[in-house]
């Protein structure tokens, strides 16, 4: 059983699906959910249309169908799950709050989580109040680990109890029935109960279901709840940390893992550590006991080894105990600094300067004209990519050129072009979808001035430290400090990706020795590590990553195959392969199991457990750290050592997932009052809009949902696919696809054209006219869903405008990511307008449908009753 | 019957049996394939064929750059150019295959439109100009330092440290290395630069 | 010296019958349509491998295809077929949505919310009173805007309306394009077909036996190549091939097409397709043994419920003696705009050369006979 949600994986990820047409093969039935039938659903068993941005109504429905029939793995959810844990009498859920969870706070938009905590914690743990939180995408931080909670907890293991977990969850998910999935996503119940059947048919002691998404789910306003609801599906049906569960992130690009990991993000340091905060994080004991939590159980309680460790690997000798190994160094966040905000700024003119490693927002971020008018406003603009990208050019090709409102000689922007070195120009590792390193080996030399990322930043940093030599200005001190003195070679004076690496992995400050597991990591400053979460994968001196020993030569699971973080496992969480007693779940399903005789844990895979930890062990009271997680609680990493069905702190929008309607969305919310999510982030910025949704008026103006995604013929802004002949004539032009019934409505013809208009921008493509798109009925209404790829832009052998472009900046709480994957537009046929008419249309649509730039539907939403506003308010 | 139409330019240079005995008639009567359809036919460059694989001068273990499977490739160099990329079949992952982006990562890497010299945009300016890398490196940290003086911030309201600068930021890391972003984050941290962004954001 | 009739038609190892004494197994692909994801890494392999040039950047509308046809700068070519059918081993995708009601301006007013006045109607285009009064009118309108009469109504043809009464579409490649003809009745069912198309390798192959220079070969594994070399551009083998594979390229004439990589083979490696193929629907091997494991995946579907699942061009005693290449199809050959009973076009040709042949044999031979003398 495979349920693919959110992701097509036949298109997106055509060679990992080799994996699922295996299990295929082997009889494994195949579930697709996506908003339009696909290359996936073509091969699919069972196919369910859905409307985007309605995941959550569809999962919540499938725990309720769980729950209703007790079809849960009872004996994995009462051990190895928070079901039994009772939770704080003062908290309320959004079925008696309308849309709220207790500890709304109107002001801010955002939670305070006390009552959300496990009963006896209130105020004692989680994160407080979460505004802060949001704005620094603190939900990042928990992509390692849990959010803090109290390791003892209050259980009540016959789940009668009416606050514990198991209750609750039912509780709140009761109106999730077959009929509201219908109402909400447009599934016929039929096929709704075909999943929920074949889901839980196909889970338990003896067989296992897996769970598929990608940005499918987490381009939303809501995002990290609908996978907060896969995961809940999966941990009750017991299909966590075993083989063939699991819920399986689909990332997008070779190593968008490692640049998490090892982030340029601006709200964390390597190995997932937070970047210091200016309020909270004054010393460096309040930034690791914000991390490590004192009390807490599980392996975040050594997280100040880690955060010494890395301080010392930047720092060097200058890091110290005594100067608490120069945290005062570090810089700190007062807020969002997210990407979002920092396009904002630049329109603003607060930033002066912008570089472009390998991306092309132009065309890949969501709103193009605001990222193109935010680069048209800076001082200087550095671009490193193969190719000459739309975000190198905006100023010279861009379609504000052709509207008037970038003028060549009239923008100020220093332009940069550096050529960037290839994959097979340069070594080094990428970490792939499964957190596993693989080492790549160096082929040809780059050609002319092209370098690699290696190359441009050491030799940078070099440089900025000569011209900063000698001065005695404090600033300038962490980076006289940094190591940075890492050997070169050849002509070109390249700098070793190995012994980066080594830094990466850590060793030993005063023999050099690399070490070979996070377990070494001191507090003291005897040892350095550049991401504690990649020790091992330079053990012994051996560049780990680059082993590559047949897969003939060894078993399926592969352990000599590259690294994977932590230590070499291949499946988190693999303790749960096996019963509480230490024995696997079943024959066909072992995995990881307890050696009694060498009271040891053994199996397939590295075990995720300590090694001699017997399956009896129960903690001493007051226990905490590592020596507090008992026999039996696999998740290791969590504060309770249980899998959360539940979320007292760390999920800033809610416990429990719910569902919102999207932030544009051309129907009420069938479920509550409060329309989208209310703790949403959000821009008040005149470059920015959102077209107005119901209860709001003048939705009718964007009649039609749009959703966006990959063709695998092209890769995301198309620098890297338009620019290849082999893959450009494969998909050479911007194209809309349209159901047949919505192309008779608008009068689309088939290779016609046909342009789209949102509050922000409008875009034009070619019509394909497909029974691959279906109308939906929601709610006793018709509802129109089109689809667009992403990939086009103004440069490369093949052109066209940009599907981003349509969508204004609402972004989820948790992790500022943006809505992308939905909005809302209007569908017309023919061309757009070129020039000016192109913004006086634009500007039509933004006074039909009320919209005020910079203005967003409040937080809250307001019913304003039946149809109050009129005639009057709109044009005529 | 199935004749061959001879070049009768190509004689000269080669001996007279020589070329009678590579003549497809004359093959097909003496040989074993009396219709001239097979072994008889076959062309003096056919019969010298082989992969060009084979006569690679090196084959490098790599990664395909696109999405996050992490297909491994081969990449085949003859005489300093990728002379092929294909799936290596001993990966546990991949089993040598790979989609049409990564099939087509020669293409990439060969293709004729990447750029391969610095470009130089002056403000204001309606067009590129050559620069040198290194006089563009040192541009580049020239406007860094001055940007970050400008917008330095030692402390907040309260006189807690803040200790950054939020004159410039950064976009970009999903398709480099793991060592590549290590750097990057190390030397703009070291800076107090705070806003650096990847696309894991997006 | 006379060719026995049954060497061009019938069932044969080609190879050593082209004079390859100890000619290796006979090798080729089965292509299994029913695993394929229409993924088209076939194509960019190929076509990297073999250094075809660009076939053009043109949107053809062909569903996903947009390479249109086996050509002299596409060896593979990936087809699409959109159709209103069941898929035998899935439950139908669009059963219950709305697709066989009309639907109407007045119904997007309902989907857009309130159903209420504002002022505004859904999606009225400012600028274009046509389409503006197209979607004033109540009934349905077909994709030329025409409004259909309520009692024949095609669903969406193309063209004014005879879709819908017409005989049932066949989705062959390029003959309509998709989303047309589903019927009054609604549209429950789909599927989506996709296989990738290449050269046959024919037993019989009509291009070798048409070929006046010898371009065209059979190779040791029983394949089909042209020999770049020696080809002039003729063009005979065009027309001669049953499947309308083998084609000219416009700047340098020549023939062109699949070699089934003969330069790999050689190293003893897979065709550059079926290496990058990652769902194995393009599986390379002994001929033998693919037609076995055809004939077991066929009982495999049919065991699961795929009762439309068959073979193409595995039957020696077709009427090209059975294709090096051959398909595991869910539809109709035509579907997927292959021939359905394809035969060697040079089929009577031993018939009318038996005198012609003689003659020519035997000028040939006293040609031979005057050189190889003449240099003694």
């Amino acid at each position: 059983m495979i349920v693919i949600q959110g992701s097509n994986m036949a298109e997106a990820h055509p060679v990992g699906f080799q994996w699922v047409m295996e299990a295929k093969r082997r009889g494994a039935k195949v579930f697709h959910v996506d908003p339009r039938f696909t290359r996936t659903s073509a091969v699919a068993d069972s196919y369910l249309p859905i409307r985007a941005g309605t995941d959550i109504a569809l999962l919540g429905g499938v725990v309720r169908y769980i729950l209703d029939n007790e079809l849960d793995f009872r004996e994995y959810v009462l051990s190895y799950t928070n079901a039994a844990t009772i939770v704080s009498e003062q908290f309320s859920d959004t079925e008696d709050g309308d849309g709220f969870f207790s500890g709304f706070d109107p002001e801010t938009g955002s939670y305070v989580q006390d009552s959300w905590q496990y009963e006896g914690h209130e105020g004692s743990s989680g994160s407080g109040h979460t505004a802060k939180e949001r704005d620094t995408a603190a939900g990042l931080r928990h992509e390692s680990h849990g959010a803090e909670v109290g390791g003892q907890t209050r259980r009540d293991e016959t789940l009668q109890h009416p606050r514990c977990v198991y209750q609750i969850l039912k509780r709140h998910f009761a109106r999730y029935t077959p009929e509201m999935v219908e109402r909400v996503c447009g599934i016929p119940q039929e096929k709704f109960l075909e999943l929920a059947e074949a889901w839980t048919r196909n889970s338990g002691r003896e067989r296992t279901g897996m769970l598929i998404y990608s940005v499918g789910w987490t381009q939303h306003s809501v995002g990290v709840q609908y996978i907060r609801t896969g995961a809940i599906i999966q941990l009750l049906l017991g299909n966590m940390g075993r083989p063939g569960g699991g819920v399986m992130a689909l990332r997008g690009h070779a190593s968008i893992q490692g640049s998490t990991d090892i982030p340029t993000l601006f709200n964390l340091l390597p190995g997932y550590l937070p970047m210091p905060h200016h309020a909270d994080h004054p010393t460096f004991d309040e930034w690791v006991d914000s991390i490590r939590h004192p009390g807490q159980k599980g392996f975040w309680g050594n997280a100040r080894s880690f955060a010494a460790s890395l301080l010392k690997a930047y720092w060097g000798d200058a890091a110290t105990p005594e100067n608490d190994f120069c945290y005062g160094y570090l810089p700190r966040m007062t807020g969002d600094h997210g990407t979002y905000q920092q396009v904002l700024d630049m329109i603003d003119g607060k930033i002066k300067g912008y570089f472009l490693l390998g991306q092309n927002p132009a065309v890949g971020s969501a709103h193009g004209r605001a990222q193109r008018l935010g680069m048209a406003n800076l001082d200087w603009l550095v671009v490193r990519d193969l190719f000459m990208i739309e975000s190198a050019t905006f100023w010279q090709n861009g379609p504000e050129v052709a509207t008037g409102e970038i003028v060549p000689e009239e923008c100020r922007t220093e332009v940069f072009f550096l050529p960037a070195a290839s994959h097979v120009e340069k070594e080094g590792t990428f970490t792939q979808t499964q957190r596993l390193l693989q080492w790549r080996e160096k082929a040809v030399e780059p050609p002319g001035d092209a370098r690699s990322e290696l190359w441009f930043f050491y030799h940078l940093g070099l440089k900025l430290r000569e011209k900063l030599a000698g001065s005695d200005l404090p600033r300038d001190r962490a980076l006289l400090d940094l190591t940075w003195d890492y050997p070169t070679h050849g002509p070109r004076a390249e700098p070793s990706a190995e012994s980066v690496l080594r830094e990466i992995n850590g060793y030993d400050v005063a023999t050099g020795r690399p070490l070979s597991s996070f377990a070494e990591a001191r507090e003291d400053g005897s040892t350095a590590i550049g991401c504690w979460i990649y020790t091992g994968v330079y053990a012994d001196g051996v560049n780990q990553a680059a082993r590559r020993k047949s897969r003939h030569e060894q078993d399926w699971v592969a352990a000599e195959w590259g690294w994977a973080w932590p230590a070499n496992r291949r499946i988190l969480y693999n303790r749960a392969s096996a019963d509480p007693d230490g024995n696997p779940w079943s024959e066909r399903k072992r995995y990881v199991w307890w050696d009694p005789e060498k009271g040891e844990w053994t199996g397939y895979d590295v075990p995720d457990f300590e090694k001699t930890k017997p399956p009896s062990y129960r903690p001493p009271q007051g226990a905490s750290g590592t020596e507090g997680i008992a026999g039996d609680d696999p998740f290791v990493m969590q504060g309770d050592g249980k899998g959360w069905l539940y979320a007292p702190s760390g999920v800033l929008d809610g416990p429990m997932p719910t569902h919102y309607e999207p932030v544009e969305s051309p129907v009420r919310n069938p479920l509550y009052r409060q329309q989208a999510n209310p703790t949403r982030k959000t821009y008040a910025h005149p470059v920015n809009s959102v077209n107005p949704s119901p209860p709001e008026p003048h939705s009718q103006v964007f009649p039609y949902v749009f959703t966006v995604s990959r063709l695998t013929e092209h890769h995301t802004a198309g620098g890297m696919s338009r620019t290849v002949r082999p893959l450009a004539e494969l998909q050479p032009e911007m194209f809309v696809e349209v159901s047949p019934e919505l192309a008779a409505e608008v009068g689309l013809a088939h290779l016609g054209w046909a342009h789209l208009v949102s509050g922000r921008a409008v875009i034009e493509a070619k019509v394909l006219v497909t029974d691959r798109l279906t109308p939906l009925r929601v709610d006793g209404r018709i509802i129109h869903q089109v689809w667009l790829p992403y990939h086009f832009g103004f440069e490369g052998l093949v052109t066209g405008d940009s599907a981003n472009d349509l969508f204004g900046i609402s972004l989820d709480p948790n992790v500022l990511i943006q809505e992308s994957k939905i909005g809302t537009c209007d569908v017309r046929p023919g061309r757009r307008p070129t020039g000016s008419a192109l913004l006086d249309l634009v500007g039509e649509y933004q006074r039909r449908a009320g919209i005020t730039p910079g203005r967003n539907a409040p937080a809250v939403t307001i019913d304003s009753g039946a149809d109050s506003d009129g005639e009057g308010r709109g044009d005529s | 019957m199935f004749m061959g139409s001879l070049a009768w330019e190509g004689v000269s240079g080669m001996g007279l049996r020589t070329f009678i005995e590579g003549w497809p008639v004359y093959r097909q009567l003496t040989g074993t394939d009396p219709l001239g359809r097979g072994a008889a036919a076959q062309s003096a460059r056919s019969a010298e064929l082989t992969a060009r694989t084979e006569a690679a001068d090196s084959v490098a273990r790599s990664v395909c750059p696109y999405c996050a499977v992490g297909c491994a490739q081969r990449v085949f160099v003859k005489d300093g150019q990728v002379s092929q990329i294909e799936g290596d079949p001993d990966s546990p992952i991949s089993r040598g295959r790979l989609c049409p982006k990564g099939a087509a990562s020669k293409s990439l890497v060969t293709s004729p439109l990447r750029q391969t010299k610095v470009r130089y945009r002056r403000p204001y300016s309606t067009q590129w100009e050559d620069l040198e890398l290194d006089t563009a490196l040192d541009m580049i940290a020239d406007r860094m330092l001055a940007a970050r003086e400008q917008t330095w911030e030692d402390v907040d309201s309260a006189g807690r440290p803040l200790n950054r600068t939020l004159g410039f930021s950064s976009l970009g890391g999903a398709t480099l290395d793991n060592e590549e972003n290590y750097l990057i984050k190390k030397l703009f941290t070291a800076m107090g630069a705070l806003q650096i962004e990847n696309q894991a954001r997006i | 010296m006379i060719p026995d009739p049954n060497s061009l038609y019938g069932p044969l190892d080609p190879a050593p019958d082209a004079g390859w004494s100890s000619a290796p197994p006979r090798m080729g692909f089965f292509t299994d349509t029913s695993v394929c994801i229409g993924c088209k890494a076939c194509e960019v392999a190929c076509k990297e491998w073999n250094n075809v040039p660009g076939s053009g950047l043109d949107l053809l509308g062909m569903s996903y295809d947009n390479t249109g046809a086996l050509t002299a700068n596409s060896w593979r070519h990936v087809a699409f077929i959109e159709q209103p059918l069941p898929a035998g081993h899935r439950s139908p995708p669009f059963t219950g949505t709305p697709t066989g009601e009309p639907v109407s301006a007045a119904s997007a007013a309902v989907a857009a919310g309130t159903g209420n006045r504002t002022g505004t109607d859904p999606g009225l285009p400012t600028g274009a009173p046509s389409a503006a009064a197209r979607m004033a009118t109540s009934g349905p309108a077909d994709v030329l805007g025409d409004p259909i009469d309520a009692g024949q109504r095609p669903r969406h043809g193309q063209g004014s309306g005879d879709a819908g009464a017409g005989p049932q579409f066949l989705g062959m490649p390029g003959a309509q394009p998709p989303g047309r003809g589903t019927g009054a009745e609604g549209r429950a069912d789909f599927r989506w077909l996709m296989m990738s198309d290449v050269c046959k390798h024919c037993t019989h192959a009509a291009c070798l036996d048409v070929c006046p220079t010898g371009s065209l070969f059979r190779t040791e594994f029983g394949t089909v190549v042209v020999q770049e070399d020696i080809c002039n551009g003729c063009g005979y083998c065009i027309s001669a091939c049953p499947y309308g594979v083998i084609d000219q390229r416009k700047d340098d004439g020549r023939a062109w097409k699949c070699t089934l990589c003969y330069d790999r083979l050689g190293a003893g490696q897979t065709p550059a397709c079926a290496q990058a193929c990652p769902t194995e629907s393009i599986q390379y091997g002994e001929l033998d043994e693919l037609r076995e494991r055809a004939a077991a995946r066929v009982a495999t579907l049919h065991e699961r419920g795929v009762p439309e699942a068959r073979l193409y061009g595995h039957d020696p005693n077709d009427g090209v003696g059975g294709d090096g290449a051959f398909f595991l199809l869910l539809d109709e050959p035509e579907v997927y705009g292959l021939p359905p009973d394809p035969v060697v076009t040079t089929r009577d040709l031993p018939k009318m050369w038996k005198r012609a042949g003689l003659a020519a044999l035997a000028m040939a031979a006293a040609t031979v006979a005057a050189f190889v003398g003449g240099s003694s």
